[in-house]
């Protein structure tokens, strides 16, 4: 699904060029629950941001279910994030005048999907995640934990390739931290490919393959048991 | 342009102008106040002109009256001082010498330059006013407005020099009864009786008329008081097509050469020219529609920069909504059209609210006006300039939406997902 080679990426700073990825080889299967550790400045993050087409690489390829990702510009971009993408944020990224059910027929609106289908399917994510009654509510209105489960269902709502997690949960408490990863566990048994940035070694034990990243390069990718986080909840 | 009509395209612009409405707001009075003064100035500019037309509607435009006085140089053996005295046939002399007069009519009048007023006597109630000798031409020049079932002096009544008068509207006041009606009454002027024919609306409209005069037929002017073939004054007009500066020019020449007057002489005769007066007043009112338009669109500008400021503010704000946005798959195209589309969209629905309050602001002006001695009538604005205020506000809004739509574009969406 997701194939990567010797992936460079260094930012400019000034004069100075800050060299952050450095030759990263990475794949990653359709179906897997892919957890990406590391400490901060690892290179985690921008690796998420070149695998979720918001930021470019400089050297290297990116394969993303058969399609070469190399040469965007800011449209093309935008469609694959569209078409092959689901994102889920640490601060949820909800927008905040609009209802649970508004924001997760957003990405359906930028598919040109009509105003009758989008609520129809904004509604069954909803269902999904449990929120169902809450589809009129505005994010305000919703516990951190909710607004995290809107914002997945907004990432699945799109029928994504790979739904891509950045610290999901980042900004949550342990017990919503079980109840959110749980949902995502749930997700990834229905078939879907899904990674997640997290240093969190106990929300990282819940996927099923670790990859470790340090100074840039991976230092460690392993194939782990997964633990249930269903048993927590 | 499908993006225009597509009904979703409106659903997320009235989402984001809707949940936003402080700023909404805020935004719209600024144009709604620059096209409300826009509109109530050049209706307002309008009226006026429509106000000035109003009042000269009952003169010829290109009009003139020359009258004599005394000169003030000597000429031909005749010293200086001497007073003149213009004749009955110096109006043909003018007539036949100069073309472009089209009307000439000769008036008398007792009571205005000097000499006392006539003394109108009606069973025992009486009156001073001025008594007008007139030819009916008179009224080619300056229309006078009889009321319903009287007439103004005709042929008959000069080739006859008839007794009869047509009274003004405060004279009726003041010698009959309100239940009266005074056509085929008997007034005395100055001990003659005279039967009224007609009763005239008074116009206001400059000049030394008023509506209490008394007109009766120029031919019993003269017998009455004794004034020969003199001449008062003469009105004359122009045909349209003529310059009526140049037939006063031409006038006082050949009335000079007529009555043995230097050439040069600038005082032996006095003239009164309309044309130029009105030119004047039209001149006026075209440099206030001017100034209005002008102050108009200056206000509708800074009206609009205002959307640009306020939208780029939110642009600002809302960077982090318009990053995730662009993450869930929104073109650069679509998030500067929702921005474009959003400006155009406040700024017309401010310019038609300010349209609607404007043609009230008008309406209310007219009412109050209505009545009032001020040359004010039916303010309006014309449909082009209507259209064209739209048309203007439509390009201006787009003009100004591309500053914060290419602001909201040039953040990188990572950029903006990372603000806080």
């Amino acid at each position: 699904m997701i194939e990567i080679k010797d992936l460079h990426k260094s930012y400019k700073m000034g004069s100075n060029s800050l060299h952050v990825l450095k030759g990263i080889n990475f794949s990653v299967e359709e179906g897997e629950l892919v957890a990406i550790m590391g400490s901060s400045g690892s290179g985690k993050s921008t690796l998420l941001n070149i695998l979720g087409m918001l930021d470019v690489l400089d050297e290297g390829s990116y394969t993303l279910d058969g399609v070469p990702i190399k040469d965007l510009n800011e449209t093309k971009a935008a469609q694959y994030r569209n078409k092959f993408l689901g994102f889920v944020f640490q601060s949820f990224n909800l927008i905040n005048y609009k209802s649970a059910m508004e924001n997760v027929a957003l990405p359906l609106y930028y598919q040109k999907v009509g105003r009758k289908e989008r609520q129809e399917k904004a509604l069954k994510y909803l269902e999904q995640v449990g929120l169902r009654e809450w589809a009129d509510h505005l994010p305000s209105e919703l516990s951190g934990g909710q607004k995290q489960r809107v914002a997945i269902a907004r990432a699945m709502a799109a029928e994504p390739k790979v739904l891509l997690a950045d610290e999901p949960t980042g900004a949550l408490d342990s017990t919503t931290s079980y109840e959110v990863m749980d949902l995502i566990q749930k997700i990834n048994d229905a078939g879907n490919t899904i990674l997640i940035v997290t240093h969190e070694p106990d929300i990282a034990d819940m996927c099923k393959r670790i990859v470790h990243l340090k100074d840039g390069v991976i230092v460690e990718d392993k194939k782990i048991t997964q633990v249930r986080a269903s048993q927590y909840v | 342009m499908r993006f225009l009509f597509d009904s979703n395209t409106w659903q997320e612009i009235f989402g984001s102008i809707g949940k936003n409405r402080t700023r909404t707001i805020i935004t719209v009075i600024g144009v709604l106040w620059g096209i409300l003064i826009y509109i109530v100035l050049s209706g307002a500019a309008k009226g006026l002109d429509n106000g000035f037309e109003k009042q000269f509607q009952n003169v010829a435009m290109n009009s003139m009256f020359t009258w004599a006085q005394s000169t003030s140089m000597p000429y031909k053996g005749f010293k200086t001082g001497r007073q003149l005295q213009l004749k009955l046939n110096d109006g043909v002399m003018l007539k036949n010498r100069i073309p472009e007069i089209q009307y000439i009519a000769p008036r008398n009048v007792k009571g205005i330059f000097g000499g006392s007023p006539a003394q109108i006597i009606r069973s025992g109630k009486s009156g001073s006013y001025a008594v007008y000798g007139d030819y009916p031409i008179s009224t080619k020049i300056a229309t006078k407005k009889i009321y319903d079932g009287g007439r103004f002096v005709n042929d008959e009544d000069i080739d006859g020099a008839r007794k009869v008068c047509v009274i003004g509207e405060r004279t009726q006041k003041d010698l009959f009864e309100n239940d009266e009606n005074p056509i085929g009454g008997y007034i005395r002027i100055d001990n003659v009786f005279f039967q009224v024919v007609g009763v005239h609306k008074f116009t206001p409209g400059g000049g030394f008329e008023s509506d209490s005069d008394i007109y009766i037929p120029f031919t019993t002017f003269k017998k009455l008081y004794n004034t020969g073939e003199n001449v008062g004054w003469f009105a004359i007009a122009a045909y349209d097509d003529a310059d009526v500066i140049k037939v006063e020019e031409n006038v006082k020449a050949v009335l000079k050469s007529i009555h043995n007057v230097n050439p040069k002489d600038e005082r032996a005769i006095g003239s009164f020219n309309l044309g130029e007066i009105f030119n004047r007043i039209v001149g006026f009112a075209k440099g206030l529609t001017f100034m209005s338009l002008v102050v108009g669109i200056a206000t509708i500008l800074a009206g609009v920069i205002g959307i640009g400021n306020i939208l780029l503010i939110s642009v600002k704000e809302r960077t982090k909504e318009l990053g995730v946005r662009r993450a869930l798959g929104a073109t650069p195209k679509e998030v500067r059209s929702l921005i474009i589309l959003e400006s155009v969209f406040l700024t017309m629905l401010a310019g038609v609210m300010g349209i609607i309050l404007g043609a009230g602001v008008l309406s209310l002006i007219n009412k109050f006006t209505q009545g009032m001695d001020f040359p004010y009538a039916n303010p309006t604005v014309p449909i082009p300039y209507v259209l064209g205020a739209l048309a203007l506000m439509v390009v201006l809004g787009t003009l100004i939406g591309l500053i914060p739509a290419q602001r909201a574009v040039s953040i990188k969406p990572i950029d903006a997902l990372r603000e806080e």
